[in-house]
C-alpha cells in the first residue's frame, strides 16, 4: 500500500472553532504524546462531558445532529438513543476504523496523527451511552496507526484516562485495540462485530440492530473514526456552534466540518477539512489544483468506489449528504475519486468489480455468484472478447444485486458504479463488444 | 391469527411463522434452499423472493418490493404476490447465478432425481444459461465411510454447517474461505466425527454430501422400491424409508415422524443396514444339513417337535408378531423372552414406571424441556436420536429473551446472537465423558454406585427428605443445585435407562420426576422391541431348566446374553433355529428356517416410550432369488402350529396374526391401530412401493429367466410391489413408503405431507402409544462381574454396540477403539499399564483388549466395551495377556 504521507491542508488560522478535526496539526506533524495533546486543548471536551450527566452529553450530541462519517450518514446521536437502558451488564462502544473504501484515506490521517483525539471522542461517546467496554477495530494494514494508537492507549491507561474511575470519577471504560485481517466487509458494522467475536466476517441480519443485540449479543454502538473525532469540539464549543459551521459557505444543510479529499489524476491529491458547502468543482479545481496538465475530467465518484459516477455536468453540486443524493449518487465518505478523460471506463470498472467480487463474504447468492460473473464479462470486454448480450447481462446484474435483494449493502454498493457507468458511458461498453464471430471468419478468408 | 392476501386470495393462518413456511403450509410452492424447518431461516440463498405490497391499493398500483419470504414474519394484513413477474424473474435469476458454478453432471451425480436444486430449478423456470465462462472448482475431501464429498456442486446454502455445527453440535465441519471460493468441509481429510453426519446427505440440497454407502451400490431414487419402516438400531423407534433394488437394500433414508425423529436419523440407523445384504445370510431352509423347500422343511420340523417338550426362545430384536407366534406355539409357560430374568424385569419396571409417570414426552417433545437430568445413560451411544433432541432443549434456552426483543425463534442467527451461549440447565451423570458434556451445566463422572448415590441425593432434596448433615464430597450440595434447576423449570425432564442395569436407579429417576409438577420421565431400554417384549411377557433364561426340555426353538436370538453353561445345554437339545443371520452355532441346529429381516418382513415393534409402530416388507426376496424361502418368523411359526395341531400348514396373514395377538393380550390390543389393515385402500387404490418412473422391471430378472413372473402380491398390507397405486399427500403416516409428490423429488418433499413444515404428518404422526402398563415383577439389582473387587461396567458405543455389528464392515473406520477403561488408581492396583493387552473372557468368548487409563472415567470400576447383545451379569474374567 501507499506509505507516502497524506498531504493535508491546514489553514494557518485554524483553531478548534474553525477546523476542529485538524487544527492540532497546524503546528505539529502529528500529536503522539499525551502532554502535547493536552496542551492543545486535548481532553477539554472529555472534562466538560464528565462534569455533565450522561443524558446531557447524549442530548448535546443529538442536538448537534452529527451524521455518521463512515458513509451512510445516519445521525450518531439518534443511533445512540436506540440503546436500551443499562442493566448492569456490559455495553459496548466500537470504533469502526476498518477504513477500506477505495480512494478513502481520511480515517488514516486521524488515526496516524491524532490518536488521542479519537480516544477522547470515544470516551465522550462511551460516557453518553453508558458503555463499559470499547474496541477500536482497525484495518490490518494500518500498521503505523495501530502502533500510534497502542502507545496512546498505554499513555491514557497510565493517566487514568481509560480503565476504571476515569479522571477520578465513577465512569469506567475499558478500551482495546483490535487489528483486523484486511477484509473490506469488516467495514460493515455487523460483519465487523462478527469478526471481533472471532467469527466469519459475514454481515448479520437486522433487526435486531447492534444497539440492542450487538457484540456478544449485548447493546453496542459502532461509530466511524471521523464521527467520533467530531465529538470533543462539540463538547467544547457546543452544538449550536457545530450547527452554525455551515454558515461559512451558506450552501449546505449538513452540520460541522468534514474531511474532504481528492484522488486520481488531479494536480494536488490530498485531504482538507472544510465546513459543508463547497462544491465538487471547488474541491477539485481550488483545493486539488484541477486536473493534471493535459488531462480533462471525465467522471467522478463523490465518496468511495461504492457510489454512482457523476459527470462534469454535476460539478457544481455541493458536496453534502442531501445534494449529492439528489444528483443521483451517494455522498459516501466524501473523498472524491476523479476519472480523467484518457481512462477506459470498462477497464476501470473491471478493476473495481475485481475488488468487490473478491471482498464478497460469500454468504448470499447474488453477491457471491453475481459479482464474479460481472467481473468475467468485464474482463472479456476489456480483452476485446465482449459478446452481444454482455451489456444486457451486466444491466441485469445491476438490477438483481440491487438494494433489498441482497443480504447486506455490499453488492448494491458494488453495482452502483456499474449501473451509473452503463448509464453515462454505455457507448464505451458497446465499443467493446467484439464483431460477431461469423463476420470475423469472413474477413479472415 | 392473521389474515393474509396472496395473489388475490385471502387466507386465515396462525401467524407468527415466517412467510415461507406459511406459504408451504398452504401448499403454495415457493422455492428455497437455505431455509430448513429444523434450522430456521438464514436469508442467504435469496431464492424465496416474493413481492410484498403495503396495501390493497398498492397491489392495484403494482407498487411493491421484493422481499425474502423466509425473513418476513406472517402478520395480519400482509399483501403478497408469489406470481408477480418481477419476483418470478428474480427467482429465476438466482437459480441462474447458482448455476454459473454448478457442474452439468446430473447424469453422473448421486443426487440426481433426489435433488432439491433440480426441483427448485424446475420450479423457478431457469433453463437456458447465459454464463459462458469457466466454473470455479474445488478439491474434495475423504470424509470417511458414510459421506461422499463433491464440493464443485456446492451452491453455498450453508445448511450443512448450520445443521452440523449449530444443530448437532459438531465441530469438525466448517466453512472456509470467502467470496465464491467458500468451501464446506473439514480442515483436512478425515472421518466426520458427528454421530449425525449422515443427515448431511439429506440436509444438503444438492450432491455435495451424498450417502457413500449408497454410492457403492447406487440406484436412482425412482428406481428403488420402498417401504415405510422402523429403524431396528435401538429402542427410539425412528421412522425410516428403506429402498431396495435387485433384492438388495440400497439406502436408508429418514422418514419424517413429527413425534419421533423429525427430519433426522443417527448414523447407526442410517448406515447400519449392511447385515440385510450379507452374503452369508440363510436364504433357504435346511433340515439335517439338507436344503428343503418350505413345506418339506416345515413338515420335518413338525416331526422333530411333535410330542416333545419344546422351549421357545424369542428376541427383543424380533417383532411382536413373531414373538407372539412363538409364545403361542410353545405355550406361555415355555416361552423365554431371550434375555436374562433380571434384564427383562428391569425393562418391565422401566415401562411400568414410565406408564405411571405424569408425562412421558415423545422424542420431539424432549426438545421443549427446559431442564433435564440424565442419570447413568450415555444417550449418544445408546439412543442417539434422543441426544440430538436433548441438544435442542439445551439450545432453546433464552428463546423468551429473544422474543422480548421481538426476534422470533425461526430467525436463526439473531436468535443465537441474543441468547449467546445460554443453555437450559442439563445435568448428566455417567461412567465417562459423554458427547453431551459440551451443553451440560455439569456432567458428573461416577461409578454405577456413584450415579445411584447422586440420583438418591437429588431425590431426597426434591422429596423434601432429611438430608445428611455430613456431606464430605459435596454430593448434596451439587444435588441441591440440580434440584433447584429442575424445580425452577416449567417443563423439567428426567431421563434414565437400563444401561447401568439398576432398578434402584430408574426407581429414583421416577421418584424425582414424580416429585416435580409437570416433570417428564423417559427411561431408555436397550433394543428395538425390548418394550414390546415386556408387554408380551415371557421369562428369562434362568427361569428355564434346559434338562426339562427335549427341543428348543431359537428365534432371531444370538444367545449372547445367555449364561455359557445354559446356552451349551440348550444347544445340545433338538435345535430349531429361525434367523436372518448366520451364526456359528447354527451348525448344531437340526433345522434352520430362514427368517425375514425388517427388510423382507412385516411386523410391529414398540419403542421405549411405548409407541407401537409397524414396519413393512420392502421387497420379496423370492422375486430375485427363486430358491429363497425367507418368511417372517411369525409366518413360519403360524404355519408350523397349523401343521402340528391340525396337520395342515396355514401361512396366514399379518392382520390375522395381529387380531389373534390383540385378543390374547389386551395390553397390546392397540397395536392393531398402528397402521391400516391390508384391506385398506387409499382413493380405492393400494399404495405403490415404487415411484412412477421405476424402470427395468421387465428386464431385471432376465439373467434368471426371460419369462417375467407375476409381480409379488402382498396379502399383508395395503402396499403393492408395483409402481401402480396411490401416491398422494394425504396418505396415512404409517403407509408413506418414500417422499415424493409432484415437483418434489428431494427429501424436502416431506414438507408437502405435513400440516406445516416441521409439524406433524397431515392428520397424525405414525405410531400409537400403548396406554397400559405391562405386568411387572420386582426387579432385582444385577451384580456386575467383579475383577479384584472392581465391578466390570458396560461402556457403549453407537457403532461398536450396534445390532449385528459383525456384519457391518462400514463401521470399522467409525467406531471408537475397543479398550478396557480404568482410572490410574485402578490401573496401579491391577498393575497394568496404558496399552497393555488383556485377555477378557466373557461368557466363554475371549477378546484381547488394550488397556486405556483415563482420569476421566468412573473410579473403582473397569470399563468393558459392549458389543451388541452382550450383558454384563455373570462370568467375566480378565487375564494378563501379551504386552504389545
Amino acid at each position: 500500500m501507499n506509505t507516502t504521507p497524506i498531504p493535508v491542508y491546514v489553514n494557518d488560522a485554524a483553531d478548534i472553532t474553525t477546523r476542529p478535526l485538524t487544527f492540532r496539526l497546524k503546528s505539529h506533524e502529528a500529536v503522539l504524546d499525551l502532554s502535547t495533546y493536552e496542551s492543545l486543548q486535548g481532553f477539554a471536551g472529555l472534562r466538560k462531558a464528565l462534569a455533565m450527566a450522561p443524558e446531557e452529553v447524549l442530548d448535546e450530541i443529538k442536538d448537534a445532529a452529527v451524521r455518521g462519517r463512515g458513509g451512510a450518514g445516519f445521525p450518531a446521536g439518534t443511533k445512540w438513543t436506540f440503546m436500551p437502558a443499562p442493566d448492569g451488564k456490559p455495553r459496548y462502544l466500537v470504533c469502526n476504523a476498518d477504513e477500506m473504501e477505495p480512494g478513502t484515506f481520511k480515517d488514516r490521517l486521524l488515526l496516524e496523527k491524532l490518536p488521542f483525539q479519537l480516544i477522547e471522542g470515544m470516551l465522550i461517546a462511551a460516557y453518553a451511552i453508558n458503555a463499559s467496554h470499547g474496541y477500536i477495530f482497525i484495518r490490518g494494514e494500518y500498521i503505523e496507526a495501530a502502533r500510534h494508537l497502542e502507545a496512546a492507549l498505554d499513555a491514557c491507561a497510565k493517566h487514568e484516562l481509560i480503565g476504571g474511575n476515569i479522571l477520578g470519577t465513577d465512569f469506567s471504560f475499558y478500551l482495546h485495540l483490535h487489528t483486523g485481517a484486511g477484509r473490506y466487509l469488516c467495514g460493515e458494522e455487523t460483519a465487523l462485530l462478527n469478526c471481533l467475536e472471532g467469527r466469519r466476517a459475514n454481515p448479520r441480519y437486522k433487526p435486531p440492530f447492534p444497539q440492542t443485540a450487538g457484540a456478544w449479543g449485548r447493546p453496542t454502538v459502532v461509530n466511524n473514526v471521523e464521527t467520533l473525532n467530531n465529538l470533543p469540539a462539540i463538547l467544547v464549543n457546543g452544538s449550536k456552534w457545530y450547527k452554525d459551521l455551515n454558515k461559512v459557505y451558506g450552501k449546505s444543510d449538513s452540520f460541522g466540518t468534514k474531511l474532504f479529499g481528492a484522488s486520481g489524476k488531479v494536480t494536488f491529491p490530498g485531504l482538507w477539512e472544510e465546513p459543508f458547502g463547497l462544491t465538487a468543482r471547488q474541491l477539485i479545481e481550488e483545493r486539488a489544483g484541477g486536473m493534471r496538465e493535459g488531462l480533462g475530467l471525465k467522471a467522478w465518484l463523490p465518496g468511495g468506489a461504492s457510489c454512482d459516477f457523476l459527470t462534469p455536468d454535476h460539478l457544481d453540486t455541493v458536496m453534502d449528504y442531501d445534494q449529492i443524493g439528489k444528483a443521483g449518487s451517494r455522498f459516501g465518505t466524501g473523498l472524491l475519486m476523479v476519472v480523467d478523460d484518457t481512462q477506459d471506463m470498462v477497464a476501470l470498472l473491471r478493476n473495481m468489480e475485481e475488488f468487490f467480487a473478491r471482498e464478497s463474504c460469500g454468504f448470499c447468492t447474488p453477491c457471491r455468484d453475481g459479482l464474479p460473473w460481472g467481473l468475467k464479462i468485464l474482463e472479456a470486454m476489456e480483452a476485446g472478447a465482449g459478446r452481444g448480450g454482455d451489456i444486457e447481462a451486466l444491466a441485469a446484474l445491476g438490477d438483481n444485486l440491487w438494494i433489498g435483494k441482497t443480504f447486506c449493502a455490499h453488492a448494491p454498493g458494488a453495482v452502483e458504479p456499474l449501473r451509473s457507468a452503463l448509464r453515462y458511458f454505455r457507448a464505451e461498453f458497446e465499443a467493446k463488444i467484439a464483431v460477431p464471430v461469423s463476420v470475423k471468419k469472413v474477413e479472415a478468408c | 391469527m392473521a389474515v393474509i392476501h396472496i395473489d388475490g386470495k385471502t387466507y386465515t393462518v396462525a401467524g407468527g411463522e415466517n412467510l415461507l413456511r406459511t406459504c408451504l403450509s398452504l401448499g403454495l410452492e415457493v422455492p428455497y434452499f437455505c431455509y430448513h424447518p429444523a434450522l430456521g431461516a438464514a436469508g442467504s440463498c435469496r431464492q424465496c423472493a416474493v413481492k410484498q405490497f403495503a396495501s390493497a391499493e398498492d397491489v392495484e398500483a403494482g407498487k411493491g418490493r421484493i422481499v425474502m419470504s423466509c425473513m418476513v414474519p406472517t402478520s395480519d394484513d400482509l399483501y403478497i404476490s408469489i406470481n408477480d413477474s418481477e419476483a418470478k424473474a428474480f427467482r429465476a435469476a438466482m437459480i441462474e447465478l447458482l448455476m454459473t458454478n454448478h457442474p452439468h453432471d446430473c447424469p453422473t451425480c448421486a443426487e440426481g432425481g433426489h435433488c432439491q436444486l433440480q426441483d427448485m430449478t424446475y420450479l423457478s423456470g431457469h433453463h437456458a444459461r447465459k454464463y459462458r465462462f469457466t466454473k470455479r472448482t474445488h478439491e474434495n475431501q475423504d470424509l470417511g465411510p458414510f459421506i461422499a464429498h463433491e464440493m464443485n456442486r456446492c451452491i453455498a446454502c450453508y445448511r450443512c454447517v448450520r445443521f452440523y455445527r449449530d444443530y448437532a453440535g459438531g465441530s469438525d465441519l466448517g466453512v472456509f474461505a470467502s467470496a465464491n471460493r467458500v468451501f464446506f468441509g473439514r480442515a483436512g481429510d478425515g472421518v466426520l466425527e458427528s454421530e449425525f453426519a449422515g443427515n448431511l446427505s439429506e440436509v444438503c440440497p444438492t450432491g455435495v454430501f451424498t450417502d457413500r454407502s449408497h454410492g457403492k451400490r447406487y440406484n436412482r431414487k425412482w428406481d428403488m422400491q420402498y417401504a415405510p419402516s422402523i429403524c431396528h438400531g435401538c429402542a427410539v423407534g425412528c421412522n425410516i424409508s428403506a429402498g431396495e433394488r435387485y433384492g438388495e437394500l440400497r439406502r436408508i433414508e429418514n422418514r419424517y415422524n413429527g413425534s419421533v425423529n423429525g427430519y433426522f436419523l443417527c448414523d447407526r440407523g442410517r448406515f447400519g443396514y449392511g447385515y440385510v445384504n450379507d452374503r452369508s445370510r440363510p436364504c433357504t431352509a435346511r433340515v439335517d444339513g439338507q436344503e428343503q423347500g418350505p413345506e418339506n422343511a416345515l413338515r420335518a420340523v413338525a416331526n422333530l417337535l411333535r410330542g416333545k417338550k419344546v422351549l421357545g426362545i424369542g428376541s427383543a430384536n424380533a417383532s411382536l408378531e413373531s414373538n407372539f407366534q412363538l409364545k403361542t406355539l410353545v405355550g406361555a409357560q415355555h416361552f423365554c423372552a431371550g434375555e436374562s430374568c433380571a434384564a427383562l424385569a428391569l425393562v418391565s419396571q422401566a415401562l411400568a414406571l414410565q406408564q405411571a409417570a405424569a408425562y412421558v414426552p415423545t422424542p420431539r417433545e424432549i426438545e421443549q424441556a427446559d431442564a433435564i437430568l440424565i442419570l447413568g445413560e450415555d444417550l449418544t451411544q445408546t439412543a442417539a436420536r434422543l441426544a440430538l433432541a436433548v441438544r435442542q432443549a439445551a439450545n432453546n434456552a433464552g428463546r423468551a429473551q429473544a422474543a422480548d426483543l421481538g426476534t422470533p425463534d425461526w430467525l436463526d442467527e439473531p436468535r443465537r446472537r441474543i441468547t449467546q451461549d445460554a443453555l437450559a440447565p442439563i445435568y448428566l451423570a455417567a461412567l465417562s465423558p459423554t458427547r453431551l458434556d459440551d451443553i451440560a451445566q455439569a456432567s458428573c463422572i461416577a461409578s454405577p454406585q456413584g450415579v445411584l448415590d447422586y440420583a438418591r441425593a437429588v431425590r431426597d432434596i426434591v422429596q423434601g427428605r432429611a438430608i445428611p448433615e455430613e456431606d464430605p464430597q459435596g454430593l448434596y450440595a451439587h444435588a441441591a443445585e440440580v434440584a433447584a434447576a429442575l424445580c425452577k423449570a416449567k417443563r423439567p425432564l428426567v431421563i434414565g435407562g437400563t444401561s447401568l442395569q439398576s432398578p434402584a436407579l430408574i426407581e429414583n429417576a421416577a421418584q424425582i420426576a414424580a416429585a416435580l409438577p409437570g416433570c417428564g420421565l423417559n427411561l431408555v431400554v436397550p433394543r428395538v422391541n425390548s418394550a414390546g417384549l415386556a408387554y408380551l411377557g415371557g421369562r428369562g433364561f434362568a427361569a428355564f431348566e434346559p434338562a426339562a426340555y427335549d427341543a428348543v426353538i431359537v428365534m432371531e436370538n444370538d444367545l449372547l446374553g445367555a449364561p455359557e453353561g445354559w446356552r451349551e445345554a440348550v444347544l445340545d437339545k433338538t435345535l430349531v433355529v429361525l434367523d436372518h443371520q448366520s451364526l456359528s452355532w447354527h451348525e448344531r441346529a437340526r433345522a434352520l428356517l430362514p427368517a425375514a429381516s425388517f427388510a423382507e418382513g412385516d411386523g410391529t415393534v414398540v419403542s421405549y416410550e411405548g409407541r407401537a409402530q409397524r414396519f413393512f416388507q420392502v421387497y420379496d426376496s423370492k422375486y430375485h432369488d427363486p430358491h429363497s424361502c425367507i418368511e417372517e418368523s411369525w409366518r413360519w411359526l403360524y404355519a408350523l402350529r397349523g401343521l402340528i395341531e391340525q396337520g395342515e400348514s396355514d401361512w396366514s396373514t399379518l392382520d390375522r396374526v395381529i387380531a389373534e395377538l390383540a385378543a390374547a393380550q389386551p395390553a397390546l390390543a392397540k397395536i392393531a391401530q398402528a397402521a391400516p389393515p391390508a384391506a385398506f385402500r387409499d382413493h380405492r387404490m393400494t399404495i405403490a412401493r415404487e415411484p412412477s418412473r421405476y424402470s427395468g422391471r421387465t428386464a431385471m430378472r432376465a439373467p434368471l429367466s426371460v419369462h417375467e413372473p407375476k409381480q409379488p402380491q402382498d396379502a399383508d398390507s395395503p402396499l403393492a410391489f408395483s409402481m401402480e397405486g396411490y401416491r398422494g399427500r394425504d396418505m396415512p403416516a404409517a403407509l408413506i413408503p418414500f417422499a415424493w409428490t409432484p415437483g418434489w423429488n428431494s427429501p424436502q418433499a416431506w414438507n408437502t405431507y405435513l400440516d406445516t413444515p416441521g409439524g406433524k404428518v397431515r392428520g397424525e404422526d405414525n405410531g400409537v402409544r400403548l396406554d397400559r402398563a405391562p405386568d411387572t415383577a420386582p426387579a432385582p439389582e444385577i451384580a456386575f462381574p467383579q475383577v479384584k473387587a472392581y465391578p466390570v461396567v458396560p461402556v457403549y458405543d453407537l457403532f461398536a454396540s450396534a445390532p449385528w455389528r459383525d456384519k457391518l464392515p462400514l463401521f470399522d473406520a467409525r467406531e471408537r477403539p475397543a479398550r478396557i477403561l480404568m482410572t490410574p488408581k485402578v490401573a496401579s492396583v491391577l498393575a497394568v499399564v496404558e496399552g497393555e493387552r488383556l485377555s477378557v473372557t466373557h461368557r466363554g468368548r475371549q477378546r484381547m483388549l488394550p488397556v486405556h487409563i483415563d482420569e476421566r472415567f468412573a473410579d473403582d470400576c473397569i470399563g468393558y466395551p459392549m458389543r451388541s447383545g452382550e450383558r454384563l451379569d455373570g462370568d467375566l474374567r480378565i487375564d494378563k495377556g501379551s504386552r504389545t
